[in-house]
């Protein structure tokens, strides 16, 4: 039985191999596409170790962002290998040089590597990378070239048996026309997705596979096989450790993937019809958003979730400061990290539809104003709506102003001031004198408000002034050549 | 005629079918696959719904014995189990979030005749009788293959939910080991009806006009004989306008579709079985790949009303909770029995011993004499409830072996 066994795989190994003619078989990497049996074992730079996995980084979070955008597998392949890739990450299929060939190969191998030991950490994190890294694999081989890819294929024991054509018969109705053609016998756990899809035929247990689904068998064995090796890297990873110089790296590459990185490493710019962008929001809440929608910001990227309340506050603020639906759905899919796709479209996906107009009764619901943030839907404990002006004890609202404002000019010597107004009850004022100190540098001078004397009295409003006064000194700057103070 | 909810279960009569009659042993060494206590069962979440609603999650117990004496103590209405997790439940607020995951789980199935609602004629809600039980056996024979055949598990407990439904465990160690992944993706296999009330129709599972898929095609052969004499002839389920209207739904050809319609509101009397047979005709009448469309449609329109409904939720996760069998429903106060699938379409619902029957007979029995020994352990085996439990007791022999050949191998390969 086993030799019989043992007769099949090689043949199909050798259909595998006909008419493979070997070349750059003098090269260290001789194929583009990587399976990542083994880690890299030559020495590595500090440099080379950050480059490769940094790089890596900005691909893998552009990879999410699709997801979160529901890009289509042919758009991905535009955005991921022509785009980004190119940038980041290349690879080439050939070259005249035949160095580059295999550094480039080289940096593909090492930052896969270094990437693993930073996202082992977690069960999350474990999913997310495995999603990403099986989609980079996907990507790469469906663009192969099929020589290269048979050739690849031929490289590795994938322990395939062919089904022997008896065998086949049996399954294959009498009735059908179409002549059965190869199959590959697999315990079926180990393709779940073709049996989802009834892509398969099925014996107790086995799943005879067909030869053009092939693809999807190497990308369930490159799943299941980078989950085995991510739980064991987990296990081992209290070794590693003692590396101090490697710990802090790692910690920085997980914390930026768990902030959504794309933001924080491709420097998102707002599109070509100056629309606002899922990956724009980080950027333009630490600039431009008052303290509530800073406060609720935070408590996102903390959370990865909001409570009702929340949501709604920040998500009408957000549609009012030019998200579109589409944007919208990718921001929050991102921001709810935690959870699985299943449950943000049973649970959200209609909320935010929604508040949009586009489900139920189809309201235009307008952005909450400061005087119904301060007056509806007290948040209780665990919520994160409301006004920090009013809804925060005196101690949290201070340290709260300066982590989100101390950048911006805000300091402890401002603080008596604002306290005292807030004490007063007068909210509203508090936020617009945090505004005036904030916006000085755009030469916004005690009194002045939001414009014209003007009070805060809705978070949009906030934004919008601030969005205003940064794009005059953007202007101002190209004009001139340098900063203008305006006032 | 529907099955009459029996007497309502008080708290008296469940503690006294605990202490009496409830067989821990078989359902420990059922969940243990042998007899000395594994994490298969130490591991193993129970929970419990006491009266009044109140739900406590997260026990676990060292042994049968345990879990009887903590039965006796909370007795709950029902109480049910879930998977075994990587450290012991009752542990869970001990440990790392990260350290307790749910690692192994029977494959279970529940199949609940209120998705049959849309079809079956003899009954609605709650209500179940021999009649529409016919829906469910149909399911279980298609099931029960499908599961054998095709994925290769031997070791399948049928049970019966105490009302309208059935459950199934599968305890194939394999079966066991599934990740939620393959078990979503083995209920998606399994799964054909599709699409809620607003779906017309609910069945699509070919590419283009290709023949239904071997697997459906087993399950088509199997359902057409029910097809005709529970959808046709019992439940007359295209007699009403409603009834009929529905199945105009599912034909693809606008011209049959018209002239079925005449003729059925000119004959309002007409039977099911004469408008099927009105459909056929037309479809004979059509030629090349009309015909093609139209036979794909019949074959469709036969399996969306006898395919199985599955309530995949229940399936497709470890972690999700089922009832455990021999508790009692607390509405009709019959037994959740385990069921033979070979003779499911004997089985009759209202035959089903209820908890107070049972202690009856209990009662008629002559007190133990002085001196004889006062342990109530064994007393199912003097009641009706005895050949339902060596049912169970047979089906874990099979377990056991199992684990039994499985040890003796790794002992070889030492
Ligand atoms: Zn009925």
């Amino acid at each position: 039985m086993q030799n019989r066994k043992e007769q099949q795989r090689n043949l199909a190994l050798k259909d595998i191999n006909a008419g493979i003619v070997e070349t750059h078989s003098h090269l260290r990497y001789p194929y583009r596409l990587n399976f990542y049996d083994k880690p890299p074992l030559e020495d590595i730079t500090i440099e080379e170790f950050e480059t490769a996995a940094l790089d890596r980084l900005r691909v893998l979070a552009e990879i999410e962002s699709c997801f979160a955008r529901n890009r289509t597998f042919k758009e991905m392949q535009t955005v991921i290998l022509e785009n980004v890739c190119s940038k980041y990450l290349e690879l080439n299929r050939t070259s005249n040089e035949l160095k580059p060939l295999d550094d480039e190969r080289r940096k593909d191998h090492i930052g896969h590597f270094v990437l693993r030991l930073a996202f082992c950490r977690s069960e999350d994190l474990r999913r997310r990378f495995v999603k990403a890294e099986t989609t980079l694999f996907k990507l790469r081989y469906e663009t192969e070239d099929s020589l290269e890819r048979v050739k690849f294929l031929g490289s590795r024991n994938f322990d395939w048996i062919l089904a022997s054509p008896e065998e086949v018969q049996e399954l294959v109705p009498s009735t059908s026309s179409e002549k059965p053609g190869n199959y590959y016998k697999v315990k079926w756990t180990r393709v779940p997705d073709l049996v989802e899809k009834r892509r398969v035929l099925m014996k107790r247990g086995m799943a005879y596979v067909p030869a053009a689904e092939q693809a999807s068998i190497v990308f369930q064995e490159f799943q299941a096989h980078l989950e085995k090796a991510l739980e064991a890297t987990a296990k081992a990873l209290p070794r590693l450790d003692e590396d101090t110089r490697l710990v802090p790296i790692l910690d920085n590459l997980s914390k930026g993937f768990q902030a959504g990185v794309s933001s924080e490493w491709s420097g998102a710019t707002e599109g070509p019809d100056g629309a606002l962008r899922a990956d724009m929001i980080d950027e333009m809440a630490y600039k431009h958003f008052p303290a509530c929608m800073r406060n609720l910001h935070m408590c996102l990227r903390r959370d990865k979730h909001l409570k009702h309340f929340g949501r709604l506050q920040y998500g009408l603020f957000l549609k009012i400061l030019g998200l579109s639906i589409e944007e919208a759905l990718a921001f929050w899919r991102k921001s709810f990290s935690s959870i699985q796709d299943d449950k943000f479209n049973k649970e959200y996906r209609y909320n935010i539809r929604h508040s949009y107009g586009l489900e139920g009764k189809r309201a235009n619901y307008a952005a909450k104003s400061c005087q119904q943030i301060l007056m509806s839907d007290e948040p209780g404990p665990g919520d994160s709506h409301g006004c920090p002006y009013r809804h925060f004890s005196a101690d949290n609202l201070q340290s709260a102003l300066l982590t989100m404002y101390g950048e911006h000019g805000l300091s402890s010597a401002d603080m008596p001031e604002i306290m005292n107004m807030v004490k007063a009850k007068h909210y509203h004022v508090a936020c617009t004198r945090v505004f005036e100190i904030t916006h000085a540098r755009q030469g916004v001078k005690k009194g002045e408000g939001v414009g014209g004397g003007e009070s805060v009295t809705h978070p949009n409003q906030y934004a919008a002034r601030s969005r205003e006064l940064a794009k005059k000194m953007e202007e101002g700057k190209e004009a001139d050549g340098d900063v203008v103070m305006q006032g | 005629m529907a099955v009459p909810d029996a007497e309502p279960t008080t708290p008296d009569i469940m503690l006294a079918f605990y202490r009496r009659l409830y067989p821990f042993k078989s359902i420990f060494t059922w969940l243990n696959h042998e007899h000395a206590p594994t994490k298969l069962f130490t591991h193993r979440e129970f929970a419990f719904t006491l009266q009044g609603d109140v739900y406590l999650r997260y026990n676990s117990f060292a042994n049968a014995d345990e879990l009887k004496k903590q039965v006796c103590t909370l007795n709950p209405t029902r109480f049910e189990i879930g998977p075994v997790y990587s450290a012991r439940p009752r542990d869970k607020k001990t440990v790392r979030p990260a350290a307790f995951t749910p690692q192994l789980r029977e494959l279970v199935f529940d199949i609940d005749m209120t998705d049959y609602d849309s079809i079956r004629t003899c009954c609605s809600g709650a209500d179940i009788c021999k009649r529409c039980w016919t829906f469910i056996s149909a399911a279980v024979r298609v099931l029960d293959r499908a599961l054998r055949d095709q994925f290769g598990y031997k070791h399948l407990l049928w049970v019966y939910s105490g009302r309208r439904g059935i459950h199934l465990w599968i305890s194939d160690r394999e079966a066991l080991e599934l990740t939620d992944e393959q078990r979503r993706a083995l209920v998606g296999w399994l799964t054909v009806i599709q699409g809620g009330k607003e779906m017309h129709k609910k069945v699509n599972v070919r590419m283009g006009l290709k023949p239904l898929p071997p697997s459906i095609a087993s399950a088509y052969k199997m359902l057409l004989p029910v097809f005709h004499d529970l959808i046709l002839d019992d439940q007359d389920c295209f007699a009403s306008e409603e009834g009929w209207q529905a199945l105009l739904h599912l034909i693809p050809d606008k011209d049959i579709v018209r002239s079925l319609e005449d003729k059925w509101e000119d004959d309002p009397k007409r039977s099911s079985e004469d408008k099927w047979q009105d459909f056929e005709d037309e479809i004979e009448r059509k030629k090349g790949k009309g015909s093609a469309i139209l036979n794909a449609a019949k074959e469709d329109i036969v399996l969306q009303y006898t395919y199985p409904r599955l309530d995949a939720e229940v399936s497709k996760h470890r972690n999700h909770l089922l009832k455990a069998p021999f508790c009692i429903h607390p509405k009709t106060g019959r037994v959740c029995v385990p069921v033979d699938p070979r003779t499911i379409d004997k089985f009759d619902p209202a035959r089903v011993p209820t908890v107070s029957q049972l202690l009856n007979e209990l009662d008629k029995l002559a007190l133990p004499q002085a001196g004889e020994s006062a342990e109530h352990h064994a007393d199912w085996e003097r009641t009706s409830l005895k050949p339902y439990v060596e049912m169970l007791d047979k089906h874990v022999m099979g377990l056991m072996e199992e684990t039994r050949k499985s040890k003796q191998k790794m002992d070889l390969s030492w």
